[in-house]
């Protein structure tokens, strides 16, 4: 299997994500994750997902979403040649022996604490992929309680934007 | 990228002279703007609104049927006798469960189909409402598109959108579903209004570069065929087919769903290809060294093991759906494209490719006349004296002619209505062919004959198939849509019969229905076909086929359905075994053909 970051522009219709889903679902292919927010055009959305599938499936996948009435857009964005970033929210365990600690490995990430309880903080980190698992390995040995992690999102590099081509008819 | 599917612009903005009506009136009134003449339907809670300003209508015809899923196999049957889009209305609930068969089916098959339903109040939606459904959400995998309308002023959009939709690129069933409430309120009625797709951009016109590379592959191969789907048929296509395959004389088969796309006295076509083809035309298929197909999708009814299929054979596919493209088989040369304008400017390209090269396809077609004489289709005659269905379904054909419409069931008869009965035009073949729909055949052949009045519509029904749908009769009687059913009544699901005889050492588990000879006729046909009002007979000799059939084309006051009383025992051959290759099509039962060690 190999990764594809997808990355769809779609008009924002009551069930469109349902519509999406169900069609990765009905095909067989697992969503590793799954971002959807709207776009710099009213009426439009951007969904951002990810999965786990071969290039010939992919493609098949790929050209049946192109067939969702509301989809208007799909492209693949290749690691090279776009910024992907994942959010994460990790409420890890700290107390007055290892909150300095915890902090410098916040600071050593460029993570942020946004949330301070007497035996727990709240880091907030941006990254790619690696890096994100990286700070997860450096704090779970002061344990981590919980986590939250939004999808993943994922723009182009360069001058060019997904939403141009559409727009100008 | 122009965006030419959204162009019907918005007339200036005149609040005086657009009329107000109901969402109710609005439905009816986008139904006359859009030109349906014909619609199938059964009222309830939810679209009652609708069926008062419909009871009114001088331009829109309500067909009131007696099962929802009747209305919408006769919108299929209408929709593929015509080329125009059916129309199939219901409730809310179990009124829109119901068509959600004819739904899947029409999707399968590609039918232009429109289905109004209605749906509780939007204030309702979600808190379990009587008769309440999510049909949007049931029938997402199974719709081209569907559309939730909540507002009188979205009304004329959505159904005019929905037309568009259904009918054109790959044709496909939608689902309109308005709330009561906004049937109920009342809006300015705009039209035309402003359809806007953005993300709905069928693509017509191929690719020139591949046309030529299309092209050049057929000049040069040695063994060609042209694989034809129903696409061809749905895209209006058989002229142009013709044209194509005559100009370069390669042999043809046409699949279940392109029977008559082709005509089957043309000396180039070699039949039906598939689990139960001919022996010519699967094996054309098999042995090609190229496979031009056209409006097909490599079904795995056709290809069998999908590995073995053709192995030899380069591919040239033409689709309008992209997705069909190299989905199962790789295509070498893909043409996304509209047939109609494809197969003009494939022949063109011919005619040029074949200048510089003259096809020479003389061995190819003297190995495959050889399989036409050697494997023509034919039937054995039962061993139990009964009647041959085949025999049956030949002779229907035979003396109706090529102008009517026949619309089949699923199952043996359906087979043997494909193989026997002669299609030389398009949209004279009607059946279920992707979902395999049993019940299709009446309403069917109900929708057919009310897009077609002038024809002779048959529905050639199974006995368990009529049981499933033969409601419609009454439908049929009091609306005065004299279709004819010919019941080839072998007592049992018969194709599910000859598998557990051929792959379950003959055990016959739930297959018989009693409806035939030597049983108690549970129900009697005849008498059940009195009692709907049709005119019932029963044929159990082969001496009485005849009279009966021309009875029946006789009596056109009312539906006919004639009891073909058959043996339980024939069997649907030529047959590939499921999942093997199609080198391994069984002439007959422990009859397969012997190669010549190329495989």
């Amino acid at each position: 299997m190999s990764r594809h970051v997808l990355s769809l522009l779609v008009e924002n219709k009551p069930g469109l994500l349902t519509r999406v889903a169900g069609l990765f679902a009905r095909r067989g292919f697992n969503i590793e994750s799954l971002a959807v927010g709207v776009t710099e055009v009213p009426g439009l959305s951007r969904i951002t997902v990810v999965v786990d599938v071969e290039e010939l499936p992919l493609e098949q996948v790929t050209k049946q979403l192109n067939k969702l009435i509301n989809v208007i857009k799909i492209v693949e964005l290749e690691p090279a040649a776009s910024v992907q970033r994942e959010h994460m929210l990790i409420k890890v365990r700290a107390d007055n022996q290892t909150r300095s600690n915890v902090i410098e490995v916040v600071n050593l990430f460029r993570a942020s604490v946004v949330d301070y309880a007497t035996d727990a903080l709240v880091v907030e980190v941006t990254g790619d992929r690696g890096k994100i698992e990286a700070i997860l390995r450096a704090l779970e040995p002061f344990g981590i309680k919980e986590l939250a992690q939004s999808g993943l999102l994922a723009i182009g590099r360069g001058g060019k934007s997904i939403t141009e081509r559409v727009l100008r008819g | 990228m122009s965006l030419d599917t959204a162009a019907v612009p918005r007339p200036p903005a005149r609040g005086a002279a657009a009329p107000v009506m109901t969402g109710a009136q609005a439905v009816v009134r986008s139904l006359d703007m859009l030109g349906v003449t014909d619609v199938f339907g059964l009222p309830g809670g939810a679209i009652m609104p609708v069926y008062d300003p419909l009871m009114d209508d001088e331009a829109v015809r309500h067909i009131l049927v007696r099962h929802e899923q009747g209305a919408g196999h006769a919108a299929e049957g209408y929709a593929a006798a015509s080329g125009r889009t059916g129309v199939a209305i219901a409730t809310s609930g179990p009124g829109a469960t119901n068509l959600v068969t004819a739904i899947a089916d029409a999707y399968m098959d590609s039918v232009p189909l429109v289905c109004i339903t209605g749906q509780v109040f939007s204030h309702l939606m979600g808190t379990d409402a009587f008769q309440e459904a999510d049909i949007v959400g049931i029938t997402m995998p199974i719709t081209k598109h569907s559309f939730l309308v909540k507002s009188a002023e979205e009304i004329p959009g959505a159904i005019a959108a929905a037309f568009e939709i259904a009918s054109t690129g790959r044709p496909g069933p939608v689902l309109v579903d308005i709330t009561k409430d906004a049937q109920q309120a009342s809006a300015p009625f705009v039209w035309p209004p402003k359809i806007e797709l953005p993300g709905y951009r069928p693509v017509t016109k191929a690719h020139g570069k591949q046309i030529q590379a299309a092209a050049q592959l057929i000049a040069h191969a040695k063994k060609p065929v042209l694989y034809v789907g129903g696409g061809v048929i749905r895209a209006g296509a058989a002229a142009e087919l013709r044209v194509f395959a005559e100009a370069t004389g390669a042999p043809v088969v046409t699949t279940l769903m392109a029977r008559g796309a082709f005509p089957d006295s043309h000396p180039q076509n070699l039949g039906m290809p598939g689990m139960h083809g001919t022996v010519p035309a699967v094996l054309a298929l098999q042995e090609s060294d190229l496979i031009v197909a056209l409006g097909a999708r490599f079904d795995d009814r056709v290809t069998g093991k999908a590995d073995e299929f053709a192995p030899n054979a380069q591919v040239v596919h033409v689709d309008i759906d992209p997705a069909e493209i190299s989905k199962i088989r790789t295509a070498d040369v893909p043409i996304v494209g509209d047939l109609k304008e494809v197969l003009v400017d494939l022949d063109a390209a011919f005619q040029s490719a074949r200048v510089d090269h003259t096809p020479d396809i003389a061995e190819w077609w003297a190995y495959l006349d050889g399989l036409v004489t050697e494997f023509p289709l034919g039937y054995a005659e039962p061993e139990d004296g009964l009647l041959a269905p085949q025999y049956v379904i030949k002779r229907i054909g035979e003396l109706t002619g090529p102008e009517a419409v026949y619309a089949a069931g699923v199952g043996q008869h359906q087979m043997w209505a494909a193989q026997f009965i002669s299609y030389e035009r398009p949209n004279a073949w009607l059946n279920s062919g992707g979902a395999g729909t049993m019940g299709y055949s009446v309403p069917a052949a109900m929708g057919a004959k009310v897009a077609e009045p002038d024809r002779v519509v048959w529905a050639i029904d199974g006995d368990g198939c009529f049981q499933m749908t033969n409601q419609e009769l009454a439908t049929c009687v009091l609306n005065d849509i004299p279709i004819k059913v010919a019941i080839i009544n072998n007592s049992s699901l018969g194709m599910v019969r000859q598998w557990q005889t051929l792959f379950f050492a003959g055990r016959h588990s739930n297959t018989d229905l009693n409806t035939g000879h030597g049983t108690v006729r549970v129900p009697d046909f005849v008498k059940l076909a009195d009692a709907y009002g049709c005119l019932g007979i029963r044929v159990e000799k082969i001496e009485e086929v005849d009279a009966a059939i021309t009875l029946a084309l006789e009596t056109n006051d009312r539906p006919v359905v004639i009891d073909f009383v058959v043996s339980a025992d024939a069997m649907v051959w030529p047959m590939v075994p499921q999942g093997v290759s199609n080198s391994f099509v069984q002439y007959a039962r422990d009859h397969a053909p012997s190669f010549d060690g190329e495989d």
